[in-house]
């Protein structure tokens, strides 16, 4: 088998965005997941929203990712059918020390580079938002940041690499790795692959790959879990903007925004833990959430809930990314990219290629390849629903038809398990979580799945 | 969208073919009503019942016993006989106001299509409360769900998505699902309560013990573990002590709730705490030329109650394009 040039080791949110990357500048790629689908680890669940930087450490690599990253989706997205949620942003100040502290905001976000940021006094905050609780005082309103589909981009991006000719290899978890000085030797359950650079992007497991196959990593994840709440679409009417809190040192706070998909969804907590598989909700973190949600959007008292989720964010010791080239071993490590990756990683996949060159290697740059337009899940855009000869809806709830399941299942990049699914669909993921659909669903990915929905009776 | 224009137009549209939704359907028929259009998601005309493959359906509307499936059909050939017209596999999208008409969007496999009605009757039913809803802490593996999709997995696709569920709820509708695992040769480990009693008719309990299935009272569901499908649970008892359950599923049964979201998409007036429209004494919501047949002013109902309340209101709907019901 040929040697490819860098092998990617994870394919989250920055693996896909480095498939890319390196596929267009002319790279042999090589993607090694252990999950059976794209996003499987952090990447799943996140916030969604599209930073423009303003809050982020100034002069920082994550300041420097975060504006290429959206620089280069705002550049990108109508090639590749990506929805943007043009909402706009407002750090609101609920008490007088929060208001204190919003000049601090502003001048940050002037010295990051967002320049377009203004002040809202409590009246103006009202007249754009006439269903936020009363105690809004004044609030900075950073008008750039949006909300996007959290998941269709990453399948867009992996799909180019693999049109540029990829190799993505699903269950590819790297059991054990060998450096023969000019290349790496790496045994997967799917066989042994060669590649002459790894790049390092496992997310949560960062630390024990750079340990298991490098010898020792710089740095150790700390999961931390963020639970989310998300409301039924009747909220979305009650809310444009998104609300931000007044940042602290440990976190950004909780958020309230419009989803893609047209709910509202408030969260994260920010809670450490040891376990980087589990991300649990607990009963009390919702309940405490949607009281938060309530205060500020009070029109939100008995709003139906419609899920709740929990991600894991790998953070690590230390607040800013960690990336380092290891030029004498061929290895580059992406670690410590928390909620910001979904938005950054495209400027991190350029920082990373910038690191490749310096270790001396560089390729001919391919042609941006054809791909399909993305199917679109956002619902401020035509839904498939919409033209005719989408076989039925079969998740009522979310409106998917038969033919955007058909289409997720098979092409280049087919979903790996439900999860993988429902990421390109959102099948099952409205207010009845499958009461109506589970049984369909069943049925239209048999045999598909190595875990599956449904298994044949038994005897009784 | 494809197809802006307007379709059809009709006097009464209702939405959902269910119990109620057919008896109302074939109520306004009787009565005279010249154009009754019904539009439902599902394929196949009945409702709920067309995926309860157990008796006893049908007592009050046809005198005698019938499985859901066998009840379902019976109404739909009823309604068809009466000249009832039927969208199926149909989606409602939209509920817009033009004029004096009610105009309902839709979409299908032929595309989206709209429908001018005078009068809209919404007969939406209910569901379950699905786990997220009901803010279940833990993971999100295989093997979670609501009766109502058990049920479609056994009897419209004869697959069995577990074999050692934890059944939680003692509502009339849990002892159905375990009719239901035995068709599919599940045996479900426990079957819990959060109350200190069962939410049903007492002696029903016989069922449970008489499939040898251990019943907990006191006890709630704290914790789902599993990956890529459920492994345990962890109770929590009324005493304070938690305890661990080996199951490859978590079925939560009843907690039935209005299906309301297109009323609350349509913009009207909502009761937060019954989470179905405002209702009048004729069943019409805060916009009048809207009716809902709300089926769940008690606890949820057996398909014959939903069949006779549909027929009251159809009584209201008709007097109304008689111009003989009051103004609101």
């Amino acid at each position: 088998m040929a040697i490819a040039d860098v092998a990617i080791i994870g394919a989250g949110a920055v693996g896909c965005a480095m498939a890319r990357r390196f596929a267009l500048e002319g790279a042999k790629v090589l993607v090694l997941e252990r999950g059976a689908d794209l996003l499987s680890g952090a990447s799943k669940a996140n916030s969604a929203i599209l930073h423009t930087g303003f809050d982020a450490p100034t002069g920082s690599l994550e300041h420097a990712c975060v504006q290429a990253g959206y620089a280069e989706y705002m550049a990108i997205r109508d090639g590749l059918n990506l929805p943007v949620l043009e909402t706009g942003a407002m750090v609101v100040a609920w008490s007088a020390a929060e208001q204190a502290a919003l000049d601090g905001v502003e001048a940050q976000a002037l010295a990051n580079g967002v320049e377009d940021v203004r002040r809202l006094s409590a009246a103006e905050i009202r007249a754009r938002e006439p269903h936020l609780g009363h105690g809004a005082r004044e609030a900075l309103l950073v008008p750039r940041e949006h909300v996007i589909d959290p998941w269709s981009p990453f399948l867009a991006y992996l799909l180019q690499a693999k049109a540029l000719g990829a190799e993505i290899l699903f269950g590819g978890d790297v059991a054990s790795a060998r450096f023969e000085g000019e290349q790496w030797a790496l045994q997967t359950p799917r066989g042994r692959r060669r590649a002459r650079v790894v790049i390092n992007c496992a997310g949560l497991y960062g630390d024990l790959v750079d340990r298991r196959l490098l010898g020792a990593s710089a740095f150790e994840i700390r999961p931390r879990k963020g639970q989310f709440v998300v409301f039924d679409k009747a909220a979305a009417s009650l809310l444009r903007t998104i609300v931000l809190p007044v940042p602290t040192e440990r976190t950004k706070g909780v958020v309230l925004c419009r989803t893609a998909f047209g709910n509202v969804l408030v969260g994260p907590t920010a809670e450490e833990q040891q376990d980087r598989d589990g991300a649990a909700t607990d009963e009390a973190a919702p309940r405490a959430l949607i009281a938060r949600a309530v205060e500020m959007l009070p029109a939100l008292e008995g709003m139906p809930v419609t899920a709740t989720y929990a991600g894991l964010r790998p953070a690590t010791e230390e607040k800013g990314y960690r990336i380092a080239a290891t030029p004498d071993r061929n290895w580059i490590t992406v670690g410590g990219i928390r909620s910001t990756g979904m938005t950054a990683a495209l400027g991190i996949a350029r920082h990373v290629y910038g690191l490749y060159e310096g270790m001396g290697r560089s390729h001919a740059p391919a042609a941006a390849p054809e791909i399909e337009p993305m199917p679109n899940l956002a619902e401020h855009r035509p839904r498939d629903w919409s033209e005719a000869g989408h076989g039925g809806v079969v998740c009522h709830c979310e409106l998917v038809t038969r033919r955007e399941i058909e289409r997720a299942l098979t092409g280049p990049l087919p979903a790996g398990d439900f999860g993988g699914l429902r990421r390109r669909t959102r099948c099952a993921m409205g207010r009845c979580q499958g009461f109506h659909c589970l049984a369909r669903l069943a049925a239209l990915t048999e045999g598909r799945f190595s875990a599956p929905l449904a298994t044949p009776p038994e005897a009784a | 969208m494809s197809a802006p224009v307007i379709d059809v137009e009709v006097e009464a549209l209702v939405v959902g073919a269910g119990p109620a939704g057919l008896g109302l359907a074939t109520r306004l028929k009787a009565s005279g009503v010249a154009s009754v259009l019904v539009v439902d998601r599902e394929a196949g005309a009945g409702g709920n019942p067309r995926h309860c493959g157990h008796p006893p359906f049908g007592l009050r509307e046809f005198g005698r016993v019938l499985t859901g499936p066998a009840y379902a059909r019976r109404l739909a050939e009823r309604a068809v006989r009466a000249g009832v017209a039927f969208r199926l596999a149909t989606n409602v999208v939209e509920i817009a106001r033009e004029g004096a008409a009610i105009v309902v969007t839709t979409t299908g496999d032929d595309g989206v299509r709209r429908i001018a009605a005078r009068r809209l009757a919404l007969a939406t039913g209910v569901r379950e409360t699905p786990r997220a809803a009901r803010l279940v802490s833990g993971e999100r593996p295989l093997g979670v769900l609501t009766t109502g999709a058990l049920q479609a997995f056994v009897y419209l696709h004869g697959v069995a998505p577990f074999r050692r569920p934890l059944v939680v709820g003692t509502e009339l509708v849990a002892l159905s699902s375990l009719l239901t695992c035995r068709k599919i040769g599940a045996a479900p480990v426990a079957m819990v309560e959060e109350q200190a009693g069962p939410q049903c008719w007492p002696p029903f309990m016989a069922l449970p013990r008489l499939l040898g299935v251990p019943l907990r009272y006191g006890a709630k569901v704290v914790d789902i573990v599993g990956g890529p499908r459920v492994r345990r649970a962890t109770l929590a008892h009324a005493d304070g002590a938690s305890s661990e359950v080996a199951c490859d599923g978590v079925l939560f049964t009843g907690r039935f709730t209005p299906e309301a979201s297109l009323a609350r998409a349509a913009g009207l007036t909502m009761d937060p705490e019954r989470g179905r429209p405002v209702l009048d004494a004729f069943g019409r919501t805060s916009d009048p030329r809207i009716f809902a047949a709300s089926v769940l002013d008690r606890s949820v109902e057996t398909a014959g109650w939903c069949w006779s309340r549909g027929r009251a209101i159809a009584d209201h709907v008709a007097a109304d394009l008689a111009g003989r019901l009051p103004p609101p």
